[in-house]
């Protein structure tokens, strides 16, 4: 397709960026953590990408080269905007601490139904936009995503050891904040949204 | 190979990939087996996986696509790639 988009027809390229659309937002807002400017990021960097469609090599995933411009344009944005932190990339003061999880004595699905509540849904948008950047990058394409290992790391330009390090550190990030708020119990969201309306599925 | 349960967390992630061999594989379904409290962090682990994956936790804003289809219209009528 990219051949032919090049040859002039030049309307496919709406259909070859539309698979990927989801992602590339995403991809913006998983270092924005707002989405008027995700998705503000995501239309310079799909122009860019137009633009610059003759240096693409086949030898690279058309869907990973996108979202790499995405990715440098989210940055970029940062950086201009002085949003960003400069966080620790590897280490942290007690190595341990991040391999930490909550440590619950039993867990009782959570069914996918219960995210037709507004609150369950904030409450894991809030837990992810809490994590450390370098963390939020891989657990959004790896695990919202759904890109392979080799695929966010192709994107984020890193090592898939440093996916797989930073992904461990993520989930478990992850599971420390939301498993107390959504386990069974006392306080927890069983006990909360057991006395919702409509919360039939519990 | 015995483990503990840090041993376990720190390979909690791999274990869900599917990626880790199968010596391992087996000490840490022998720790499961034993420590509820290690099984608990698995399960609930993967239980939010499944929770962030579903499509109702991330939607995109109602017309991002259209509004990023016109902006491209505009910039596709006026220029070849590369231009």
């Amino acid at each position: 397709m990219i051949v032919r988009i090049l040859s002039g027809e030049r309307e496919l390229f709406h259909v070859l960026i539309r698979p990927y659309e989801k992602t590339l937002f995403f991809v913006a807002f998983s270092l924005l953590r707002n989405a008027e400017d995700a998705e503000d990021a995501v239309q310079e960097a799909v122009m860019k990408a137009y633009k610059a469609l003759p240096r693409f090599r086949s030898e690279s995933k058309f869907s990973t080269w996108l979202a790499s411009i995405v990715l440098n344009e989210a940055r970029g944005r940062l950086r201009h905007d002085r949003i960003v932190t400069f966080e620790s990339v590897d280490a942290s003061p007690d190595p341990d601490e991040d391999f930490a999880p909550a440590v619950i004595a039993d867990w009782r699905e959570v069914p996918s139904q219960s995210l037709e509540r507004k609150e369950v849904r904030e409450m894991i948008q809030q837990a992810i936009a809490a994590l450390p950047a370098i963390y939020r990058e891989v657990f959004i394409l790896r695990d919202v995503q759904d890109l392979s290992i080799s695929e966010t790391a192709a994107t984020l330009g890193i090592a898939d050891g440093l996916v797989k390090v930073r992904l461990l550190r993520a989930r478990l990030m992850m599971q420390k904040c939301l498993a107390p708020k959504l386990q069974t119990g006392r306080g927890g969201m069983f006990g909360f949204l057991r006395k919702g309306v409509g919360a039939s599925w519990f | 190979m015995v483990l503990n349960c840090k041993h376990v967390w720190r390979e909690i992630s791999n274990y869900i990939e599917g990626t880790v061999d199968p010596g391992m594989r087996e000490a840490i379904e022998t720790h499961l087996a034993h420590c509820r409290h290690c099984a608990a962090v698995l399960d609930s682990t993967r239980n939010i996986l499944v929770l962030v994956a579903d499509d109702r936790t991330f939607e995109l804003p109602i017309g991002f696509s259209d509004r990023l289809h016109t902006k491209l219209s505009e910039v596709i009528s006026a220029i070849p790639p590369g231009g």
